[in-house]
């Protein structure tokens, strides 16, 4: 017996060794899903973000017609480099609503002039609490929500040209 | 390998710093979200205390456990990131309005998972964790059977 | 040419290494006599050559010598000298230059200094501390290079972290690597023993004064880096369970558990196989922790190295020494006799369940630390912090420390139930008060401060029971060791308990000329002035406090921004009484004028590090106590055999 209990320590080590080689060779990923994905979109009303346009409820959400919503904001540097890829949905007759988190209605509009506006409406979160409710960690974030307001497919970080055939097929697949 | 800093980050007067985190931050910033600082003032009750020591001292309990979303391995009540800050100011305002911490926090873990909380809950993947410290001591103990003389009565 | 020459240094010192273990093993085949005698020399010149490189390393740093990488990038000629000298080791490759300059510079002390251990068994250990030698030398020369040209030559360098220039980086990590890596000398031990079977007291007895200074190191550094976390970064805490912090008390768990085993070996020969397993543990722990810091497996504030290729490196490094050393574990403790056993009821039995307890919480303190990589292979995210290693551990510490008090009152071999009852009756007692008093004037107070405070007035006098009724000039010094360290433990619990149950915080946007109250002081905010400094510029506030009727004085906590690189840093104003500590930190102004400002009255918080440097001077005393034991019984055999 205690010739086994010797080579606990060696076992356990290899375990060790195991997980930890595993981790490093396929590293998990920082980021950090939201878990509402699959579940309704939970009941909010923001003002509007900037002058002569509608701000964002829950209600419109669940209009029957599915959407993508954009968490993003003027300060947040990534957020211009996923413009291309908004305008080309928009493009493609995808409805856009955007979340703009802690902005202020002068820079937000710098904003949309410099790097395109392809919005339907913008609703301005200032204290984050839409962003938290979303079970969103950072902007900028992608949500498509389908017609009846369920969260169908949640895209991390800035849309990439080859991100955009995805995001279409879960807006596709949300009709 | 060095680490640069992010200019984009305005002043972070207190708190934990993530300072060597930016190296991984610079690496991954367009493929995950940005953890900049916006130009609005902090939230209210992000760093003023609730009038009641009472709530008060849950909600800073609560705090301590939550973890800060945009931050290298920090609780929010020790990190000077807006976000942690914003999600301070929305734990005062529900312990203020009433809500129980164990209601925060299965909010929060709701929307995040359990990667939020620094209290991993007693689930079925954490039953090996909470179980190891009673484990280890019977393992230990019984190693040490042998090392014991029995005791002989007095004759 | 400095580099270049350090280079070289390292290099050479690398290929003695490999010369000291091909002789080591050749002379323990054959025996020859000349083999024994070159060994030791070649491993002290290894360990003057690795300090030959870092003193080159060093140089460049305080020269600013811009056409080495790694002084560009972490270094700026407007530095002040210390953090030039200092900032050397404040970075990865020059920490882990540092790490390998003390690992062959502790073999080197070994081949000077170690008188006791037979012949065979010594050459055993210097080769194996040659053989960890030559991984790490080899991971610095192909995958950390210190000292690779820049070219072209910048005109300035990066800077180095100002959370880094502070006088902390010049005294943290050396400590802690002369503890977490000279305890290598341990494993390099209990490898030599297990080789040439000679696990016995005497290895014990030459095996202990090592491990004694590396734990005073590794307790210093430990208590160090909790200082200067707790006042530099700001945020009033001095322990987070952070995965990093962890990996450098996993080894400390290991040798304290070692430092006692070793002696129940030295003096009644037992825990054979335990004692050389702990000796086996405790710097694969600082193998594992090196790697966990350096690898970017975990996150963490203080990780200072996210390279996954420099992790798989290390990973190798830990799979050839600690697999290769466990392997020889079982294969060979098995033929080692077991020692004698003992009755519980004695010191040997206090000290089986004081490995025991530091054992389990040293398990649970990596189990925790690596689960979450556990999980992530199933695909569930999980977070584990200080609620589950505070309730997991906690208990566990509290129950040590009950132990630790009653043990040291027990007698060798064999002692009696009643008597022990008998001798514990006066702290008993004094623990009954405490809870009596603490429950009355803080009623509110949370269970494991309520314990954690109680137990330590009541093992605080049961430390202090071994000195009672000796004649106290002709007390061994050793004695006195385990007395000031046993009793420092118990005064950092006391600060440990007293700071979690008794802080107060308040958190205020001000402006100036408003009075606050914090604790029993009442704070003034007078004005926010910019100062500046050597590499920065700072908003300073001047703040006031008083205490009741007690004389005024003037904090001035500061807001800094340093230059290069350009980074913020809060710098508290602390300032130390009697009772305690008031911390403040300024944040920033929100545009109607108020400053946010964050004070705290933090009671008996300074006895953690009193405690902790309580435990380390209880070591030296422990320490010159031995050396001095064994010279004094070294001439008596001379003078006997004359």
């Amino acid at each position: 017996m205690r010739r086994l209990v010797l080579w606990v320590p060696l076992i356990v080590f290899a375990a060790f060794v195991a997980v930890v080689a595993i981790n490093l060779y396929a590293p998990a990923d920082r980021v950090i899903p939201s878990q509402m994905v699959g579940r309704p979109v939970p009941q909010f009303a923001l003002p509007s973000a900037i002058e002569g346009r509608p701000g964002l409820s829950s209600a419109r959400l669940s209009d029957g017609q599915p959407k993508v919503v954009n968490i993003f904001a003027s300060w947040c540097i990534p957020c211009r480099a996923e413009a291309p890829q908004l305008e080309a949905l928009a493009r493609r007759g995808v409805p856009l609503e955007g979340i703009a988190v802690r902005d202020r209605p002068q820079d937000l509009a710098g904003f949309l002039a410099a790097y395109g506006d392809p919005f339907h409406s913008i609703g301005a979160d200032n204290d984050r609490r839409v962003q938290l409710a979303l079970g969103s960690a950072g902007v900028p974030e992608t949500f498509v929500i389908d017609g009846r307001g369920i969260i169908r497919h949640q895209h991390i970080g800035a849309i990439m040209p080859q991100d955009v055939p995805a995001i279409i097929a879960a807006y596709e697949a949300a009709r | 390998m060095t680490w640069v800093p992010n200019p984009n980050l305005a002043r972070r007067p207190w708190g934990r710093k993530s300072v060597f985190g930016f190296l991984l931050f610079g690496l991954l910033s367009l493929a995950t979200p940005a953890s900049a600082d916006s130009l609005l003032p902090a939230a209210e009750y992000a760093d003023t205390q609730l009038p009641d020591p009472a709530q008060e001292r849950q909600a800073k309990a609560l705090m301590e456990t939550i973890r800060c979303l945009v931050c290298q391995g920090q609780a929010i009540s020790d990190s000077d990131a807006e976000m942690a800050g914003d999600m301070r100011a929305l734990i005062r305002q529900r312990i203020q309005a009433g809500e129980s911490p164990q209601q925060i926090r299965a909010w929060l873990v709701e929307r995040y998972g359990n990667w939020v909380t620094y209290d991993p809950p007693l689930e079925p993947v954490t039953w090996p964790l909470w179980g190891a410290p009673i484990l280890f001591i019977f393992a230990g103990l019984w190693l040490a059977r042998n090392r014991f003389k029995r005791r002989r009565r007095a004759s | 040419m400095i580099a270049e020459a350090g280079l070289a240094a390292l290099w050479l010192a690398a290929a003695l290494s490999l010369l000291q273990l091909f002789l080591g093993t050749a002379a323990l085949r054959e025996g020859g006599e000349a083999m024994l005698r070159v060994v030791r020399p070649v491993a002290v010149a290894q360990g003057v050559l690795a300090g030959l490189s870092f003193l080159f390393l060093i140089w460049l740093f305080l020269r600013t010598d811009l056409s080495v990488q790694l002084v560009a990038a972490n270094s700026h000629s407007a530095k002040p000298w210390l953090y030039k000298f200092a900032g050397a080791w404040g970075n990865h490759e020059g920490s882990m230059l540092l790490w390998v300059t003390v690992l062959a510079v502790a073999g080197a002390a070994v081949a000077l200094f170690e008188r006791r251990l037979k012949q065979n068994t010594l050459i055993a250990t210097l080769a194996a501390q040659a053989a960890i030698g030559l991984g790490f030398y080899a991971f610095l020369l192909f995958a950390s290079n210190p000292f690779t040209r820049l070219s072209p030559v910048p005109v300035e360098g990066n800077g180095l972290n100002p959370l880094l220039q502070d006088p902390g980086l010049a005294f943290h990590p050396p400590t802690l690597y002369f503890g977490y890596v000279g305890i290598s000398i341990a494993f390099s031990f209990a490898v030599g023993a297990l080789v040439t079977r000679d696990v016995g007291p005497d290895f014990a007895r030459a095996m202990r004064p090592w491990v004694l200074a590396a734990w005073i190191f590794l307790t210093l550094g430990i208590t160090a880096g909790s200082y200067w976390a707790y006042y530099e970064l700001g945020w009033g805490g001095w322990w987070f369970w952070d995965p990093v912090e962890n990996a450098s008390l996993m080894p400390w768990l290991a040798a304290t558990a070692l430092l006692h085993s070793v002696t129940v070996l030295a003096t009644r020969d037992g825990l054979r196989a335990w004692t050389v397993m702990l000796a086996v543990v405790a710097f694969s722990m600082s193998m594992i922790g090196t790697f966990l810091v350096r690898s970017g497996i975990l996150t963490s504030v203080h990780a200072f190295a996210v390279d996954p290729r420099r992790g798989a490196f290390i990973l190798v490094l830990l799979f050839l020494y600690i697999g290769g050393a466990l392997l020889l574990y079982g294969l060979r403790v098995g033929t080692v006799k077991e020692g004698s056993r003992f009755d519980f009821i004695s010191r040997e039995g206090a000290l089986v369940v004081n490995n025991l307890l530091l054992t389990v919480i040293l398990g649970v303190v990596l189990f925790g630390t690596i689960y979450p990589l556990v999980t992530e292979a199933f695909g569930e995210k999980l977070s584990i912090g200080p609620p589950y290693f505070n309730a997991a551990a906690g208990p566990v510490a509290l129950i040590l420390v009950v132990f630790m008090g009653a043990g040291a009152m027990l007698r060798w071999r064999s002692d009696r139930a009643r008597e022990l009852i008998g001798r514990l009756a006066i702290p008993v007692l004094i623990t009954a008060c405490a809870l009596l008093l603490v429950v009355l004037l803080a009623p509110g107070i949370r269970i494991l401060p309520l314990f954690g405070l109680v137990l330590a007035a009541g093992v605080g006098a049961a430390s202090i029971a071994p000195l009672w009724k000796r004649n106290l000039r002709r007390t061994p010094l050793f004695i006195w060791g385990m007395v000031v360290a046993h009793l420092g433990i118990a005064v950092a619990l006391a600060g440990m308990a007293s700071e979690a149950a008794f802080t107060k915080e308040t958190l205020i946007a001000a402006r100036p000329g408003q009075t606050m109250g914090v604790g029993p002081y009442s704070v003034r905010f007078d004005s926010v002035e910019p100062v500046a400094g050597p590499n920065w510029t700072a908003v300073e506030a001047r703040l006031t406090a008083r205490r009741g009727e007690g004389s005024p004085f003037a904090l001035r906590p500061q807001a800094r921004m340093f230059s290069s690189p350009p980074t913020p840093t809060s710098e508290a104003a602390i300032v130390t009484v009697l009772d305690g500590q008031l911390y403040v930190a300024i944040g920033e102004s929100d545009d109607q004028g108020r400053w946010q400002l964050r004070l705290w009255w933090k009671p008996a918080v300074t006895l953690i590090w009193l405690g902790g440097f309580m435990v380390a001077f209880g070591g030296l005393l422990a320490l010159l106590g031995r050396v001095r034991r064994e010279r004094r019984s070294a001439r008596r055999l001379e003078e006997a055999l004359a």
